[in-house]
């Protein structure tokens, strides 16, 4: 059985602008070959969520840098499981200390990137994830 | 080099034409002041040093204020927080978890005075790195000095206030570009009359080459936003020689250090001539392009964060040789995180090893007459005069940002850089070579969780104290004069001395102006 398209939703929540990790990101994913969905600036966890369900992605990916990542990633994880989803990897990158990735991990949040990561590594570990796509 | 042609191996004299030395160079502090806007530059007054600070509340930003005080810094520089940069009170759902992380949190005026506490306003000179709602901002500032008792006349410092940039590249706008644009007017004419000595807006190519541009684009974008201001503020019927004196400019320094120099000698030149020859500018000071640097954050790196040191010092240097008014010099540790005491301490004491140890100060753009540098120099040049071209075939700025010209330009660039670090042309040490197996670790700042609480409590104190009365009262009478032509900073002010918060105030805003939106690029 052909392998069907990986579908991924990008997003920047919160109130920051800075997009130009993302956008490389995305279009690296892009260029890999995946379905990419850019949902653009100031998304809250809601619309993330929601949009994810709704376009039947695989992949929630968003970019924080200002700090806010541990609320911003406990909510989306919470609405989630709220609505019963668990074939959805939540990753995403930005300036996030180690010890907050650890305590996200374990909440089952996927790898976090941090600045410096070749986009490679990004694009394979999404590729490579065994979600619901088979 | 973050352009897109390589430099060539060496220069000679033939590799630019003879202009003359008086035309095209000048002595430093003579037109066009390519050399530099002063004769005798650091030798006479050394640059500011000057730290960007803030995080959590008000309190505890004032607390390190008073700390880089004591450590012998000269101004002030503070960093707000998302929601006060997007105009959002502390205590709204859209700044959860926001509150103080990259900033501090200034809700109202009472934030303000405890931020400037035991700080005379009138004595220091301070930047406020804001754009979306600069204007509420330096109201608030404009309040808090009232109340000290300081003079108006006397504030000394600088409002970013450069909304361009944030369509173009920072994406921190609340309005629409146009009226964005006649608030930006309104604290222009509003000082330019009450406040003689406030550098009413920092034109900023900080951004844009944070954004991924190359050091062309950030030098031509830069000057082509200054250029629209100035036409905005001469539709407005100022007289350029009153308030184009006080335009400052923000620029990066970069890596590529020749370069950088050369950028730096080219914004000077350029704007000198148009302000002169364009808009007719009489006074010398309105020819002068007066800037900030501050070094490249995208430039650090995770990998090996002591690395970032040199780094920075380097930038440092570049920004110094080209002849900056000001600088801040980036800690070793924001990519991981806001800075420790230690880390800016390091950055601050950099730039104090330049200013006495390296003797870099004793000669005035001792680059001088370099064939590179010139050359370099004339090609940047060269280079924004076409993107000014481009932007008037565009119709403007204004026209040029809504159909996304500079965004595509500049996301084209930072592509373009990320793929020649990913196939190892451009080597980032501790990146894409000299690897190392275990990262060394540093200490980093936590910001703790309950900064947001404090902050929200802070906050509803000073709603239960204010005068409910007063804050509609002040709140209408900015609705309406929103719906006219009329200037709106004493009606901020007024606002500001009800204690009406920055959300109340945007949000009155917001319904007469509308918000914005920009189709995101990838």
């Amino acid at each position: 059985m052909m392998k069907k398209k990986k579908k991924i939703v990008l997003a920047k929540p919160g109130l920051d602008g800075h997009d130009r990790g993302i956008q490389i990101v995305a279009s690296a994913l892009k260029e890999g070959g995946m379905d990419v969905i850019y949902l653009g600036l100031r998304q809250t966890p809601e619309m993330i969520v929601n949009a994810a369900i709704q376009k039947k992605a695989n992949v929630i990916a968003v970019s924080v840098l200002t700090g806010s990542h541990m609320t911003v990633f406990r909510k989306m994880m919470k609405l989630l499981k709220e609505k019963g989803i668990k074939e959805m990897l939540v990753t995403g990158g930005g300036i996030i200390p180690e010890a907050d990735q650890k305590k996200l991990s374990k909440l089952g949040v996927g790898r976090l990137f941090g600045p410096g990561t070749p986009l490679e590594e990004i694009v394979s570990y999404i590729k490579n994830w065994k979600g619901s796509v088979s | 080099m973050t352009s897109s042609r390589r430099n060539r191996t060496y220069y000679t004299p033939n590799d630019f034409p003879e202009r003359g030395y008086a035309h095209h160079l000048g002595d430093p502090g003579t037109f066009p002041f390519t050399r530099g806007i002063h004769p005798t530059m650091y030798r006479q007054k050394p640059w500011t040093i000057r730290e960007f600070a803030g995080f959590g509340t008000a309190e505890e930003t004032n607390k390190r204020f008073h700390l880089l005080l004591a450590e012998g810094q000269m101004g002030l520089s503070v960093a707000f927080d998302m929601p006060t940069l997007m105009g959002v009170d502390s205590d709204s759902p859209r700044a959860e978890g926001e509150v103080g992380r990259c900033g501090v949190a200034i809700d109202t005026l009472q934030d303000m005075e405890d931020l400037f506490k035991k700080i005379s306003l009138d004595r220091i000179s301070t930047s406020m790195t804001i754009n979306g709602p600069a204007i509420v901002m330096l109201a608030f500032y404009i309040a808090c000095a009232q109340k000290q008792g300081a003079s108006l006349r006397r504030l000394k410092g600088t409002l970013q206030n450069d909304i361009l940039k944030e369509y173009i590249a920072q994406r921190e706008w609340i309005f629409p570009p146009r009226p964005s644009l006649k608030l930006v007017v309104d604290v222009i004419e509003h000082c330019t009359h009450h406040l003689p000595l406030w550098n009413t807006i920092s034109i900023s190519g900080y951004h844009i080459r944070e954004a991924g541009s190359t050091a062309a684009q950030e030098l031509a974008f830069t000057l082509a936003d200054g250029f629209t201001y100035v036409e905005e503020s001469l539709k407005r019927g100022l007289a350029v020689d009153h308030f184009a004196p006080r335009l400052s400019f923000f620029f990066n320094a970069h890596l590529n250090f020749l370069e950088e120099i050369a950028k730096f000698r080219a914004a000077r030149r350029i704007w000198a001539k148009k302000m002169r020859n364009e808009y007719k500018a009489k006074k010398k000071r309105s020819w002068l392009l007066r800037f900030h640097t501050q070094t490249a954050g995208c430039t650090l790196t995770r990998q090996q964060p002591e690395n970032n040191i040199v780094r920075t010092a380097y930038e440092a240097l570049s920004a110094v040789l080209g002849g900056t008014q000001s600088l801040h010099t980036n800690s070793m540790d924001e990519q991981l995180a806001l800075p420790t005491e230690k880390a800016v301490r390091i950055a601050l004491r950099t730039q104090q090893i330049l200013l006495h140890e390296i003797g870099i100060t004793e000669i005035v753009d001792p680059l001088a007459g370099s064939y590179a540098i010139e050359c370099l120099t004339d090609r940047l040049e060269h280079r924004a005069e076409e993107y000014f071209r481009r932007i008037q075939e565009k119709g403007g700025v204004v026209p040029a940002l809504e159909q996304g010209f500079f965004q595509k330009e500049i996301a084209h660039a930072a592509r373009c850089y990320q793929r020649e670090i990913e196939q190892k042309k451009r080597i980032i040490v501790g990146v894409n070579a000299y690897l190392q197996k275990e990262e060394s670790e540093i200490p980093l700042l936590t910001i703790g969780a309950g900064i947001e609480r404090k902050q929200v409590a802070r906050l509803k104190r000073v709603r239960k104290m204010r005068s409910p009365q007063k804050v509609r009262q002040a709140l209408e009478h900015l609705g309406e004069a929103a719906k006219t032509e009329e200037n709106l900073m004493e009606s901020l002010v007024e606002a500001a001395h009800a204690y009406a918060t920055l959300g109340e105030i945007v949000e009155k805003l917001k319904r007469v102006f509308g918000e914005y939106h920009q189709k995101p690029i990838f």
